[in-house]
């Protein structure tokens, strides 16, 4: 059967009903996501997937949660940063959007690297935190984009998207400081390293990639549902703008 | 595997974590729903 | 008679924007400090404010032991930053109640000069009480510098600067939000902790006689990588809607 008359269908299909493809893509990704993350977990705590530590034990696989969930962090304000500068240039909406989606879930992995830092280090260090490199520039980049949210919760609408494009510039140009710092600290104050130090076992390195993978998925889907409830909100308040604007009788409007 | 408590409670926490976010994104989603049908009557 | 008729012109107007934006930063400058010497109430606050600080953490911690002259150069900046933040909290605040941010964005004068003339003179407010809080320090924790003083002078401008720039940025964003005095630190601080770890680190070293070079020149570029990044995001801020 020749693939023309089936691409022809599909995009009648799609063009009557244009949220088919959403209707559709998202749940696939919801499944597949599930899928790897589930088999990165299976990885991560089997001994047929990681090998085991030597000195640290199972304890270590604590590893192959933490340090994706900081690199998902890192990329997620990353991306934040550069829909920051965009809406400074372009004042584009959805990069106002973008930069309030990504600073959130950037939020919720650092929460992770903080909690599980710590779970990790009372076994192995016997304290409960340590001036790492990784732990505490996350702990100050955590810092850093909880204020951010602050300041989006505390500033009056229509400035919020400039207000806080501006302090993610600044809290971007923070960073390079913030890990420079940290690591002059740390050489005249030596701490405990958290992580292999140097080289890695590549089987370890490919759970912990593997891991990343799926968390990057994981946090591209959330990002997304997000991304569809910031839309749906804002155009749901222009809604209720525009009825009490028309002098309209106004529903009662839930308590955000 | 090993039950050793601190891995589990590492793994439970992360868990927790993500879920307790996609479930304030599922109610805010469903709050709205519920504006929607309002607004449109 | 077909003469044209007479054209009323209206004498130019001195065009603000031409004017130098050194002068007019200075004028800004001139009318805050004028503004806050004759308010006495503010200063005469301000120096109880130093007094009661120091008292405080004297007692909190205790100054004969041996590791509170260790952490001394904590506590200093602690209480300093503090203090800067009341002090960047009150002059935003008169602003506010005069609606003088308004005038300014209407005005066609630039608003970097605005900002540098709010910067300096907060400077100069912070570096009075640093001033004043400082010889209550020495007395109370019987303080020696084994290193050069004059580094420590150096630490305490640059440090006071970092400070006093984001404060004063941020000072200008929390007025256009809610609860703005818990805004201010809020934004502030989490941005200053790689100067405050500075600050205090090179102030601990300098008052152990050892090296601080690392942490002078670390917060001299954040100074400049912070005063270029607040000089070219005011005229965003101060006109954001």
């Amino acid at each position: 059967m020749s693939f023309e008359p089936r691409a022809l269908a599909l995009s009648k299909l799609v063009t009557r009903n244009p949220k088919l493809p959403m209707k559709i893509v998202f749940p696939i990704l919801v499944i597949l996501t599930g899928v790897l993350l589930s088999y990165a977990m299976y990885m991560a705590l089997s001994p047929n997937g990681a090998p085991t530590e030597q000195t640290m034990g199972m304890v270590q696989r604590i590893f192959y949660y933490h340090v994706p969930s900081a690199w998902t962090a890192f990329l997620l304000f990353f991306i934040n940063l550069g829909a920051s500068v965009y809406y400074l240039i372009r004042r584009c909406p959805t990069a106002d959007i973008l930069a309030l989606v990504t600073a959130e879930v950037g939020v919720v992995f650092c929460t992770v690297v903080l909690v599980t830092g710590p779970i990790w280090a009372r076994p192995v260090w016997g304290i409960w935190w340590t001036w790492d490199m990784r732990l505490t520039s996350t702990l100050v980049l955590w810092l850093i984009y909880v204020s951010y949210l602050f300041l989006r919760r505390f500033s009056s609408s229509g400035q919020t998207p400039v207000l806080a494009a501006a302090l993610a510039v600044l809290g971007a140009l923070c960073v390079p400081f913030v890990y420079f710092s940290i690591w002059f600290f740390r050489t005249q104050h030596p701490q405990p390293v958290m992580g292999n130090g140097g080289s890695i076992d590549p089987r370890m390195l490919h759970v912990l990639l593997l891991n990343w993978l799926a968390f990057s998925c994981f946090a591209f889907l959330v990002c997304w549902s997000r991304f569809r409830l910031e839309k749906l909100q804002r155009e749901v308040d222009e809604a209720h703008a525009m009825r009490s604007l028309l002098d309209e009788p106004a529903s009662p409007r839930s308590a955000r | 595997m090993t039950a050793d408590p601190y891995l589990f409670a590492a793994y439970a926490a992360t868990w927790i974590i993500h879920i307790a976010y996609l479930t304030t994104i599922v109610r805010r989603y469903a709050r709205l729903k519920r504006e929607i049908e309002e607004l449109k009557k | 008679m077909n003469q044209p008729p007479a054209v009323h012109r209206t004498p130019a107007l001195p065009d603000a924007s031409q004017e130098s934006s050194g002068r007019i930063t200075r004028a800004t400058l001139l009318k805050d400090l004028r503004l806050e010497w004759r308010s006495k109430d503010a200063i005469n606050s301000m120096l109880f404010f130093s007094l009661l600080v120091v008292v405080v953490f004297s007692f909190s911690f205790d100054p004969s032991a041996e590791e509170s002259r260790q952490i001394a150069g904590g506590l200093i900046w602690v209480a300093f930053l503090f203090a800067a933040v009341v002090a960047l909290n009150q002059t935003w605040a008169r602003e506010l109640r005069n609606q003088v941010l308004d005038a300014y964005r209407v005005s066609p004068a630039p608003p970097n000069s605005l900002f540098v003339a709010k910067v300096l003179g907060n400077f100069i407010f912070v570096a009075v009480l640093e001033a004043l809080m400082t010889p209550l320090f020495i007395m109370f924790y019987r303080l020696r510098s084994l290193g050069p003083a004059w580094q420590l002078l150096l630490v305490a401008a640059f440090g006071t600067w970092a400070l006093v720039v984001n404060g004063t940025f941020f000072a200008a964003m929390s007025i256009r939000t809610r609860s703005r005095e818990i805004m201010l630190p809020l934004l502030l601080f989490p941005i200053s902790i790689p100067a405050i770890l500075a600050m205090v680190q090179a102030t601990s070293a300098i008052l152990n006689g050892e090296g601080a070079r690392f942490w002078i020149v670390l917060l001299a570029t954040y100074d400049l990588v912070f005063t270029t990044g607040c000089l070219l995001l005011f005229e965003t801020v101060l006109n954001a809607e």
